[in-house]
């Protein structure tokens, strides 16, 4: 387990040290997007007003309120990634995110989206929004302002995480790691809970 | 007849939802706490790290642990010794969780499921979920309020079993359903679990399980062992906090129980992620609210 500490937006140098299980932090940029926002890029083919090339993409609906005009969070945090499956690999080849960041993991095709483009999977601590929001220095810019709170999100961070790398630009996929050991010890474990 | 200012279940409804957003009861602090203590891997134990810090935080800022702020569920339980008005109870509840999410203010998760429109209010049609049970030596009516994350609830399984099966089907299924939830439940949670009664009892059941303090067992032996079974089997496959491996995989399993048709076994699943979150309050008929978990 190697740490990392890295600054956006990321270099594909810098992406393609990162090995499942590392844990990084980074300061500077980085983007919120979910559900609605990727349904509006890539199904209703709304372009993003703003470059992605580098950066690091959250699955988010944060809380934030309005005070003169300006968007301050009220609690920004995580949300499950499988449902951004389809989005994903588009977002890497097409427009060059180099991290996506969420819980949960994602699939086959992502992770083969992240070993030619060079790109990762890094899982946050979900429920931890507390801590996440604090790590947030200012809500810059919110793009698409009308789907929110699925809107397009521009935070500035600092010392952002503890992230795992879950899935790295080499193939490898922690879940399937974890998964894959779960199963090999399961006949036992049934056998000692008497369901075997 | 006394008269009773029912704004004070709406202000208690308010509170509850806030409450349980922000103060994590004492039960699952220790739980998580004694689970970091335990964890032996590097990348888990860094997980642990970051939820006990954010759960600091949340003390500290008096905010939200998780963003997720749920589906609300209030479980009610009614006093006979005084004349509730039932029908006035609910509204307020309604009003009070409306409020809590105007007020504080934090996103409603409450959506059409058609057109997909969020009300903005964390309430709609059907919402709040209230459960209701009555108490038969009481004045009081106790409120237990739940903020269900999508997270975890989105894992929820139901199955209907039949007598030949045997329990060890219904016991095999609780497992197999915690390995197929994985990483997503934001694990290590309560796997509560119902077993028995009807289809819509038996999930029931599961979310009564979840609403038990962190490792209070089943007052039956049998069903206890079964608890403390599950739990070590699940803790045992290895896939740990948030399913990136480790030692600690669940805080505790809860089982709820109720008899059954005789051509029937159901089982449920519902699980609650690591922020188990839930706030209690007790409203006399004078008028005073006590606060707890």
């Amino acid at each position: 387990m190697a740490r990392y500490h890295l600054q956006t937006p990321f270099s594909e140098e810098a992406i393609r040290q990162l090995r499942v299980g590392d844990i990084v932090h980074f300061d500077g940029t980085l983007f919120g997007i979910r559900d609605l926002t990727q349904i509006y890029m890539f199904d209703q083919h709304h372009e993003p007003p703003v470059s992605l090339k580098g950066m690091p993409c959250i699955h988010t609906a944060p809380s934030l309120k309005k005070v003169d005009g300006k968007w301050v969070p009220i609690c920004v945090g995580t949300t499950t990634s499988y449902r951004m499956e389809r989005f994903t690999p588009p977002l890497i080849e097409n427009y060059g995110v180099r991290a996506i960041i969420g819980k949960g993991g994602l699939y086959e095709q992502s992770l083969e989206a992240m070993k030619k483009c060079g790109a990762v999977y890094l899982a946050i601590v979900g429920g931890a929004a507390s801590l996440e929001t604090q790590q947030i220095v200012e809500v810059e810019q919110v793009y698409w302002e009308h789907l929110h709170p699925e809107a397009l999100y521009q935070f500035r961070v600092k010392d952002f995480g503890p992230l795992t790398v879950a899935m790295d630009s080499h193939g490898n996929n922690l879940y399937s790691e974890v998964k894959a050991k779960v199963m090999a010890r399961l006949p036992k474990i049934y056998q000692k809970l008497g369901v075997a | 007849m006394e008269s009773f200012d029912y704004k004070i279940v709406e202000e208690a409804a308010k509170q509850l939802y806030i409450r349980a957003l922000c103060d994590l009861p004492p039960d699952v602090r220790e739980a998580i706490k004694k689970a970091a203590a335990r964890e032996t891997q590097p990348t888990a134990k860094e997980i642990f790290k970051a939820m006990l810090a954010a759960i600091d935080i949340a003390d500290e800022k008096k905010t939200l642990i998780c963003q997720d702020t749920g589906l609300p569920l209030y479980m009610l339980k009614i006093g006979s010794r005084f004349h509730w008005d039932g029908a006035e109870i609910k509204d307020r509840i309604h009003e009070g969780a409306k409020r809590a999410t105007l007020e504080f203010p934090f996103r409603s998760s409450a959506t059409d499921f058609l057109t997909r429109v969020n009300s903005q209010t964390s309430v709609g049609r059907g919402l709040p979920v209230l459960y209701v049970d009555f108490l038969k030596d009481a004045d009081y009516l106790e409120m237990l309020m739940i903020p269900k994350g999508s997270g975890s609830e989105n894992m929820s399984t139901l199955k209907m079993f039949i007598p030949a099966d045997g329990i060890n089907a219904l016991k095999k299924f609780v497992l197999d359903s915690v390995i197929a939830a994985g990483a997503n439940p934001c694990p290590p949670g309560i796997i509560g679990v119902g077993m028995g009664g009807t289809a819509d009892l038996v999930m029931r059941l599961a979310k009564e399980a979840i609403a038990r303090p962190v490792g209070q067992r089943n007052p039956d032996p049998e069903i206890a062992k079964m608890e403390q079974d599950l739990e070590d089997a699940i803790n045992a496959t290895g896939s740990g906090p948030m399913g990136l491996g480790g030692d600690v995989s669940t805080l505790a399993v809860h089982i709820e129980t109720a008899h059954t048709h005789i051509t029937q076994n159901p089982v449920a699943v519902n699980t609650q992620c690591w922020p188990a979150r839930r706030a209690r309050a007790r409203i006399y008929p004078d008028g005073r609210v006590e606060y707890g978990y």
